[in-house]
């Protein structure tokens, strides 16, 4: 037990050097992150500037210009708020990483050393974000002090706010976790760079990165019931609703024990495929 | 390819709950569709011809190649320019032709346009200033990895870059952060234009006749692309005094 901590331990420090490398790339990087939430801004205004102005009998706009309940500072406020959900949630390269360590054969590292796949993948990854909200968090509050117009309701009550930095940290495990699966397939499928574009393109549309989730259509099929059922929504749309309390009381918690379930089965899961993927893995080259 | 169906998508959901976007601009649905189809079109025409080749070229600067194309006896910039293309990004540019010619259908049914045999001529005249003026930027920002030396950002500036007019420019008219927006991507860097006028041409979102200032816009179409060519070539060729080569 303790020799695997210090081993973890040691992944750990290994990734935080490696990242705090390239600073100043990094947090220019973090900044120019923000420019294309510029454009939403303005996009969004035109919208709302139309909605408010014109008569309210068109389908789905209420009086004093309000999308599905989102005011236009609520919109903003949401652009800015996945932001942060995406920078716990998204993993860049991890399932790329793990499908191109089983193709050529340096996953056969993890069979013969006593270390963990998973557990040290997390770490570096742990690692990565670490450091990534240590530089970040600069940038982060000067663009939502400028911001802070938008927040139309202030700040959530404690227990919304609690909600939210727990969403926070599972949607970081849940989309590692699941990431992790989709590399994982890699042991059957070998190239799994199709299976990636079509969770990039799911996780966009259904996660609520484009939009706020309540903006789908109920029509021709209901959409907006199935996203409900799917993981996606607790990687970008979960918290930052939480935050705007778009989700409240009863319905907030039953959102974050299905989070918490949805992690939990996607560990399960990528054990279990791990599991399975080594039996039948034969290590070609070296 | 899916990356124009989503956009598709988000702006099919948006029109859902708003009839147009920018109060009194004109972009109501069909309109925007046609102005979509123009920037896909452009954006494929990009990507087809000068995006591998500008990737090459920051290559060729990290790796020090670039020495074998500064001693051939032709122009750089245009050897640099040319040599490949990227076949697999042209159907985004069907894609595009085709929502246009859809919306265009759509849009005849709804209301008068004007559209004569100069229609088309016009709009793939100012489709191809909308290329030479994206095609500078291009080259200006691969030109700076002379400086920089290194590229992984190529890429990520033209995403942020382009992602300023992909959107009518009247939602930029509207306040001060806004309008100097507007300003600096229209007469710096003529990037609003080379999406503007062309889908103006056909869609006339404010009606038939053209409102001067827009003749305006379309002259200024002209001379900002030539203006950003010259420019492109000025940087290009700063940007070679600085090169150094790299050990082979």
């Amino acid at each position: 037990m303790l020799e695997s901590a210090v081993i973890w331990w040691t992944f750990f420090k290994i990734s935080i050097n490696e990242r705090l490398i390239y600073r100043a790339d990094f947090m220019l990087g973090t900044l120019m992150r923000f420019l294309p939430t510029l454009t939403q801004i303005f996009l969004w205004w035109a919208i709302y500037d139309v909605i408010s102005n014109t008569d309210t009998t068109n389908s789905g706009t209420g009086p004093d210009g309000n999308i599905a309940g989102y005011k236009y500072g609520d919109m903003v406020a949401y652009y800015l708020l996945v932001i942060i959900s995406r920078a716990f949630s998204s993993m860049p390269g991890l399932t790329g990483g793990i499908a191109n360590q089983i193709r050529n054969g340096e996953v056969k590292k993890f069979l013969i050393q006593p270390v963990d796949m998973q557990g040290c993948l997390l770490m570096q990854r742990l690692a990565h974000k670490l450091v990534y909200y240590l530089i970040a968090t600069l940038p982060f509050a000067l663009v939502f002090f400028l911001c802070r117009d938008f927040f139309i309701e202030g700040w959530p009550p404690p227990n919304a706010l609690a909600v939210f930095f727990a969403s926070l940290v599972l949607s970081f495990l849940l989309g590692f976790y699941l990431e992790c699966c989709i590399g994982l397939v890699g042991f059957w499928f070998l190239e799994v760079t199709s299976l990636t574009f079509i969770y990039m393109l799911m996780n966009f549309l259904l996660s609520g990165h484009m939009f706020p989730l309540e903006l789908l259509p109920a029509e021709p099929f209901n959409i907006r019931q199935l996203v409900e059922y799917l993981p996606f929504k607790y990687l970008a749309y979960f918290p930052a609703a939480v935050f705007l309390e778009k989700i409240e009381g009863p319905e907030m918690y039953r959102g974050l024990l299905a989070e918490v379930g949805w992690v939990v089965f996607f560990i399960v899961l990528s054990r279990i495929l791990w599991h399975r993927g080594i039996k039948r893995y034969s290590g070609y080259g070296g | 390819m899916a990356w124009a169906g989503m956009n598709w998508g988000l702006f099919k959901i948006i029109y859902q709950h708003t009839g147009e976007i920018g109060l009194d601009s004109g972009w109501h649905e069909h309109e925007f569709f046609l102005f979509l189809g123009t920037i896909w079109i452009i954006n494929s025409l990009i990507q087809t011809l000068f995006m591998a080749n500008a990737a090459e070229f920051s290559e060729l600067i990290r790796t020090g190649n670039l020495d074998f194309a500064l001693l051939k006896p032709i122009d750089t910039q245009f050897l640099i320019s040319f040599p490949r293309i990227n076949w697999s990004q042209l159907p985004n540019g069907i894609l595009g032709v085709m929502l246009i010619a859809h919306s265009l259908r759509e849009l005849m049914q709804e209301r008068e346009i004007y559209f004569s045999v100069f229609s088309i001529p016009a709009f793939l005249f100012f489709i191809g200033c909308g290329a030479v003026v994206m095609y500078s930027v291009m080259i200006c920002l691969a030109s700076t990895s002379i400086w920089f030396g290194r590229n992984q950002n190529l890429y990520n500036f033209w995403f942020y870059i382009t992602n300023f007019y992909r959107y009518p420019m009247e939602i930029y008219q509207r306040s001060g952060v806004g309008m100097a927006l507007w300003g600096t991507f229209t007469f710096v860097v003529p990037i609003l234009v080379v999406s503007n006028i062309p889908a103006r041409i056909l869609a006339q979102p404010l009606g038939t006749p053209w409102k001067s200032w827009e003749w305006g816009l379309a002259a200024y179409a002209i001379v900002g692309s030539i203006w950003s060519l010259m420019a492109s070539r000025w940087v290009f060729k700063q940007a070679l005094k600085s090169y150094r080569s790299a050990s082979s």
